[in-house]
């Protein structure tokens, strides 16, 4: 681990706690909700910035795989298996310790999973789902490639919104709270400055690992299918291989993404799976500078933050499809990579110059 | 009628050309030589407004076309044979021929279009046979000969023609060359752009190597067939080919 | 399912199917003469529609739909101006990405002007009760009128590609730019055309079908997604072969929402989608071969 990835994410450790301490100082503290909300947006939009900045590729449905993880887990945790108590299964599971029985909002027993085996069943669930579209999909590219992750996330949005066992238009709600360690948990009644610092520490925790990894042999190789992916892959590189891994892994962290938020509101409905919400991301994305995961990270907590406070008001779609076209057209590597004078070239009419594609 | 002084051009940060100075005079054939790479592509490509330079002139007829769009500089009588021909692969032979002459609309009206297509055909009879067909089913040297009468139909006053023999057969390749000379008898100024140094110094007035970017020898034909520089560089191998095969 | 029902079944899928069609026509377009998979395509059709029934409050009929495809066409020229004509080389993710990002100022403009509510103009022939009766079946009259209206643009658009001028100089631009260039064509005033002419074919397929579906701010994304299924099942920069796929695909998710429940309705045209780009991404009828230098 390089000293200087080190020191980044030290840095940002110190950043996280420098903001609690000012919004207790600054008697504020109900913006650390929002902040910690933002932050397991955050988890997603940095998952996609790997997949589109460093492996090149584009996926318009991540927000399915978050609908996904939390759907899953806000199922497994609310779904009261009570009357199949006899089972062979319920009974085994029972045994191994898989599942809970709490109390819920209406003072009725549940007997459900308990939190920790159904965010490990999320995740997984993501995963494979990941994979299994990601192997015949990502052999598509461009256009292709956008539509069909697109109509992925319109299918899942879909069955969301018409599927009674999932809530319909009213999603799950009475998701109980992730216990995390002893006294602390994610969501509940859990303090909010606790449920602060378990967000910022998934947040640090997440950017070491992707650091790691996006400075390392595999980062490289990301980089070459980015820059050339014919020609990475003439030089040897298994680009199916990193790009099914890429968007997997994508996937998982959106997916885990998707039961932390879930937990932490103790509620999830469709619109977490709407096409809006995964533009929305790869607007950030595009922000934040495909590729630049600390800038990515900046602007994801900003906007999410923003749009979360209600800033935007009604013009949320507004500004983040303004965002879209405005990055896109004057600073597609970022708004920190900004060349103001090469964006000013645009203005000037181009000579008849045809378009190239990719 | 085109005169380039210190002309620098490339793409994105890649600079191709690095002060070219070039002219034509009316009614020559100028043919520029040099390897892959050297970018005598890239030269016409600026010429005709494809590729916008970054510092330098360029004159034609007097006027600096530098910063003017491509329509306007065919209009104004520059036409370029592009390299690899670039003809409508999915429309017909006719159609081609007909989008060529489009800077001429209204020039003429449809009698002129008429004769325009006529002459083209009489340059070319093997395009008049396949009038019908698409353009993507000719072979290369008809394909090639279809781009030239495109250019052609836009009654080009400097006719630009980018590797007119790349890819075709050493026949076909005498018949192109045959086709430049009437072209330039006929009244156009050429300036053509060749690998194929011998060919194109033996059928032009006059001259340039193009060496990475850079002109690094000028002269009339005779002077540059007969440098042992460019003989070596060149030549060489065509020499000694066309002295096996007996050259012409 | 009895042979009447059947026919109502078909003469809907139909209906629908045309505008898919036209959609999918409009996105072959676009995509011919610039290489642009153009997301805002459905909100052509949504503003036609919009359009017309506001004008409808002060002009006669015909009048409020002519204004609102002219309306239209001009807002399809402005995109084109103001986002796409000084991109000197867009990459195919970047055009994806703005044309999304397009389709959702529209969308989030239609929605400041005409807010949550349905729109609906009247019908232009009779009223929502009167039928015409068909082996069986009744049949609005309106339902004649989408089918004339969108076949008539097939045609004329087609027509227009094939003999005149300025459709063979759309289809060079499409061909080969290198060669449209040094033919002297005016590419960037041909895109800016191809735009112009598919926001006015949407406009006027979002009128004539909208005493029958209603338009509604949102109404667009859906309508690209299943334009763009269109265009690809058909081949992609094959026009009619758009028409075609637009057709089964409209009788397809007919038949098919008769059987589940209308919630699905929308997954039977992504399933088509995605099997189409996993299996044959050329399409039925094959895409056009395009070289792009």
């Amino acid at each position: 681990m390089r000293p200087a990835l080190l020191r980044q994410v030290a840095a940002f450790v110190a950043t996280v706690v420098v903001i609690q301490l000012a919004s207790v100082a600054g008697e504020k503290a109900f913006l650390l909700t929002q902040l910690t909300m933002s932050a397991y947006y955050t988890l997603v939009v940095l998952g996609l910035s790997l997949f589109m900045g460093y492996a090149g590729q584009i996926s318009l449905g991540h927000a399915a795989f978050f609908a996904v993880g939390g759907y899953t887990s806000a199922v497994m945790t609310t779904f009261d298996l009570g009357p199949f108590r006899s089972t062979a299964w319920v009974a085994a599971a029972g045994k191994v310790g898989l599942l809970a029985t709490r109390t819920d909002a209406f003072g009725s027993q549940v007997l459900a999973f308990h939190p920790w085996p159904a965010m490990a069943c999320a995740v997984l669930l993501t995963a494979a789902i990941a994979f299994a579209v990601g192997v015949p999909v990502l052999k598509l590219k461009g256009h292709y490639l956008a539509m069909a992750t697109l109509g992925l996330g319109t299918i899942v949005y879909s069955v969301a919104l018409g599927t009674a066992t999932l809530g319909a238009a009213d999603g799950i709600s009475g998701v109980p709270p992730l216990p995390v360690l002893p006294g602390i948990a994610v969501g509940g009644n859990g303090s909010r400055i606790a449920n602060y610092y378990v967000a910022g520490t998934v947040l640090a925790v997440s950017m070491l690992l992707l650091l790691n990894l996006v400075h390392s042999r595999v980062g490289r190789a990301l980089r070459a299918i980015h820059g050339a992916e014919d020609a990475a892959s003439a030089m040897g590189v298994d680009t199916a291989h990193y790009k099914v891994r890429t968007f997997v892994l994508s996937a998982a962290m959106a997916g885990l993404a998707g039961v932390l938020l879930t937990h932490y509101n103790g509620s999830i409905g469709p619109s977490e799976a709407s096409i809006m919400k995964s533009v929305k991301y790869v607007a950030i994305v595009a922000v934040g500078g495909m590729g630049s995961l600390w800038g990515t990270l900046a602007a994801s907590m900003v906007l999410n933050f923003l749009s979360l406070r209600g800033y935007f008001g009604t013009l949320d779609d507004a500004v983040f499809g303004t965002i879209l076209v405005v990055v896109m057209l004057f600073a597609p590597q970022g708004i920190l990579a900004i060349d103001l004078r090469r964006a000013l070239r645009f203005l000037r009419p181009t000579r008849g110059a045809p378009a190239e594609p990719g | 009628m085109l005169r380039i002084r210190n002309l620098d051009a490339g793409y994105g940060s890649l600079t191709v050309l690095r002060r070219v100075s070039i002219h034509v005079k009316p009614g020559e054939i100028v043919a520029i030589v040099g390897a892959n790479g050297a970018g005598k592509s890239t030269l016409l490509k600026t010429i005709v407004g494809l590729v916008r330079p970054r510092a330098g002139e360029v004159l034609f007829e007097g006027t600096d076309v530098s910063r003017t769009p491509t329509e306007a500089i065919v209009r104004a009588g520059c036409s370029l044979v592009p390299e690899g021909r670039q003809v409508f692969a999915d429309m017909t032979v006719w159609e081609n021929l007909l989008l060529g002459a489009h800077v001429q609309r209204g020039k003429g009206g449809r009698a002129g279009l008429q004769a325009d297509l006529d002459r083209i055909c009489g340059l070319f009879p093997v395009l008049a046979e396949r009038r019908r067909q698409l353009a993507g089913t000719l072979s290369g040297g008809e394909q090639q000969m279809l781009a030239m009468g495109r250019a052609l139909m836009a009654h080009p006053r400097l006719l630009m023609l980018d590797e007119p023999s790349m890819g075709l057969a050493p026949l076909i390749v005498r018949d192109i060359f045959d086709i430049v000379v009437r072209i330039s008898a006929a009244g156009s100024t050429v300036l053509l752009v060749e690998q194929n140094a011998r060919s194109a110094l033996k059928v032009a007035h006059r001259g340039y190597v193009l060496e990475t970017g850079t002109i690094t020898m000028q002269g009339t034909s005779e002077e540059l067939l007969a440098n042992r520089d460019v003989q070596r560089a060149y030549l060489g191998k065509d020499a000694n080919e066309e002295s096996e095969r007996g050259a012409p | 399912m009895t042979g009447a029902l059947a026919i109502q079944y078909l003469v809907a899928g139909l209906t629908y199917g045309t505008i898919y069609a036209v959609v999918g026509m409009g996105f072959n377009i676009i995509y011919n003469t610039t290489g642009i998979i153009n997301f805002a395509q459905g909100e052509f059709v949504m503003l036609g529609g919009m359009i017309a029934v506001s004008l409808h409050a002060i002009l006669p009929l015909p009048l409020a739909i002519a204004g609102a495809v002219l309306a239209t066409m001009v807002v399809g020229a402005l995109i084109e101006l103001v986002f796409i004509h000084w991109l000197s080389r867009p990459t195919v993710l970047r055009m994806i990405i703005v044309t999304i990002g397009i389709s959702i100022l529209i969308r989030e403009v239609a929605l400041l002007i005409w807010g949550h509510n349905v729109r609906v103009l009247p019908y232009f022939t009779g009223n929502e009760i009167s039928a015409i009766d068909l082996l069986g079946a009744r049949i609005s009259p309106q339902v004649l009128w989408v089918v004339a209206v969108c076949a008539a643009m097939v045609a004329l658009t087609t027509a227009f590609f094939q003999w005149t001028m300025l459709g063979r100089q759309m289809r060079a631009c499409a061909s080969n730019q290198v060669g449209a260039a040094v033919c002297g064509l005016p590419i960037r005033r041909l895109v800016t055309l191809s735009f112009v002419l598919s926001a006015g074919m949407g406009a006027l397929a979002g009128c004539v079908v909208c005493p029958i579906t209603y338009t509604q701010y949102g109404m667009g994304t859906g309508l690209a997604i299943k334009g763009f299924t269109v265009a690809i099942l058909g081949g992609l920069g094959n026009s009619l072969g758009a028409v075609a796929a637009g057709l089964l695909l409209g009788i397809i998710e007919s038949f098919t929402v008769s059987q589940l429940p209308t919630a699905f309705k929308d997954t039977v045209s992504i399933a088509i989608l995605l099997g189409v780009l996993l299996l044959r991404p050329s399409g039925l009828f094959g895409a056009r071969v395009a070289t792009r230098a």
